[in-house]
């Protein structure tokens, strides 16, 4: 049996809205991934929780008539991986969702956990976060839409208010329309581990395929939470492809990090994969949008 | 003493349809090997890393060690004791186990057979490497994975010739 006080079980979004108000001191159960492990460590002994696993409206990805993909936030890795709007419109984000942990840890972990848990190494929130995500947000006034980066506050800290759940990702049409992206988890073993640092890169090349239009790039463990490293963006956007850009690209990255020294890698050795991830996402995402080299 | 704190849940287990009483916060695990008897159902890491407890939740693989009871309700249940036929036999994918000697202290043996289960079920041919890469939840310290992918492929093998493919 889990050390838990009471669990409340919300049958809808309204149901969970209305038990965020009366429960103030009750943490948010999704899959449980990361939650259950830590009750069974005795981190959070006796706490109460509001499962909103059950609560089926919030899964699955959907197409708005404007484009915008809508992603419900119980919408699991796996689901993810396999959805064919996700497949043709977003790939990269599926694949991402398809680095995390083992076949069950998919099946269980869901996106909107993956965000709100607000963990830098999370591997579908770089990638998110370089697609200029916006997090849906209900509560007892209504929705509000929120940047992605706006929605990370701090390690461990998102901008949800005390009555509010997340219910959905958005990804706006011209924020992935002609993109094509990479994204590179550099970890000790291939499965069942946490990002030493990762890297999603997207790009948008001109017509005729030989100049960057618009280049992101995110990272995992650079710092405390995920990040843009907008000089890198802005170092390559108008030249042309080629070997120098992407040198260009990785030296613009290297000004912005600030990885720590923690268990699983020391400062330097983070410094110097990251400068080899964003020459490696530049490079593939560009051929995956069939860029011509000069 | 801890107040106990039931909910009644319905649910098919391993093809019967059952009702239950269960302690809103016990762990689908606990429930399966407590009050089911179902002990194919291994408690290994406790912490949804080694695979040991993984049953299917709706054909789907998933580690019960770190799965609330309650969200079985209304929903589908498969452990390797409903594997086995109306007379009793083993399964394909038990008996492969056996042949390849993908067993040594069998402690890792259960969660792996429903993993199995539950890729032969997809109907797909998979390689070597991405037969790896979706057992890859489960961990086995004594055979090397070798026998087991051995085991695994061989049924696959077996039930894809079966079908004609």
């Amino acid at each position: 049996m889990y050390d838990i006080n009471h669990i409340y079980e919300a049958k809808s979004v309204e149901d969970a809205v209305r038990l965020r108000m009366e429960q103030p001191q009750a943490i948010i159960i999704a899959g449980g991934s990361d939650l259950l492990i830590s009750i069974r460590a005795g981190d959070l002994a006796g706490c109460d929780l509001i499962s909103i696993y059950m609560i089926d409206e919030l899964r699955g990805v959907s197409l708005d008539d404007d484009e915008t993909i809508r992603i419900g936030s119980l919408t699991s890795f796996a689901a993810l991986t396999k959805d064919e709007i996700i497949q043709k419109r977003m790939r990269v984000l599926g694949e991402a969702a398809d680095k995390v942990g083992g076949p069950q840890i998919r099946n269980i972990g869901t996106i909107g956990g993956n965000t709100c848990n607000g963990v830098t190494s999370a591997d579908t929130a770089s990638t998110l976060m370089a697609y200029d995500a916006f997090i849906e947000l209900t509560g007892s006034e209504g929705k509000r839409l929120v940047p992605i980066e706006e929605f990370y506050l701090g390690a461990k800290r998102v901008d949800l208010r005390p009555d509010e759940i997340q219910t959905a990702i958005l990804i706006r049409p011209e924020s992935y329309q002609g993109y094509e992206g990479y994204y590179y988890k550099y970890a000790m073993r291939s499965a069942m581990d946490i990002a030493t640092s990762g890297c999603s890169v997207n790009v948008k090349l001109s017509e005729d395929k030989k100049t960057i239009v618009d280049a992101r790039i995110c990272y995992g463990v650079a710092g405390p939470i995920p990040m843009r490293t907008r000089s890198a963006e802005q170092a390559v956007k108008g030249l042309p492809v080629s070997k120098e850009t992407v040198e260009a690209f990785a030296a613009g990255a290297l000004q912005d990090v600030n990885p720590r020294t923690s268990w699983r890698a020391t400062k330097e050795f983070r410094l110097h994969i990251q400068g080899e991830l964003a020459r490696r996402c530049l490079t593939e995402s560009i051929n995956r949008a069939g860029g011509i080299w000069s | 003493m801890i107040e106990k704190q039931f909910k009644t849940i319905n649910f098919t287990l391993n093809g019967k349809r059952v009702s239950t009483s269960v302690d809103v916060r016990e762990s689908l695990s606990d429930m399966l090997r407590d009050d089911f008897g179902l002990t194919s159902v291994k408690k290994g890491c406790e912490v949804g890393e080694c695979g040991a407890c993984t049953v299917l939740v709706n054909g789907e693989v998933f580690a019960s060690c770190i799965f609330l009871a309650i969200w079985v309700d209304g929903k589908d249940v498969l452990t390797v004791e409903g594997l086995v036929d109306v007379d009793g036999n083993i399964s394909d994918i038990q008996q492969a186990f056996i042949d390849e000697t993908a067993v040594q202290c069998g402690f890792c043996t259960p969660g792996f057979i429903m993993s199995a289960e539950h890729l032969l079920r997809t109907g797909k041919r998979y390689t070597r490497d991405e037969l790896r890469k979706e057992l890859a939840g489960n961990m086995c310290r004594c055979t090397g994975y070798q026998n087991i992918i051995n085991a695994v492929e061989k049924a696959m093998n077996a039930r894809l010739a079966k079908a004609g493919k």
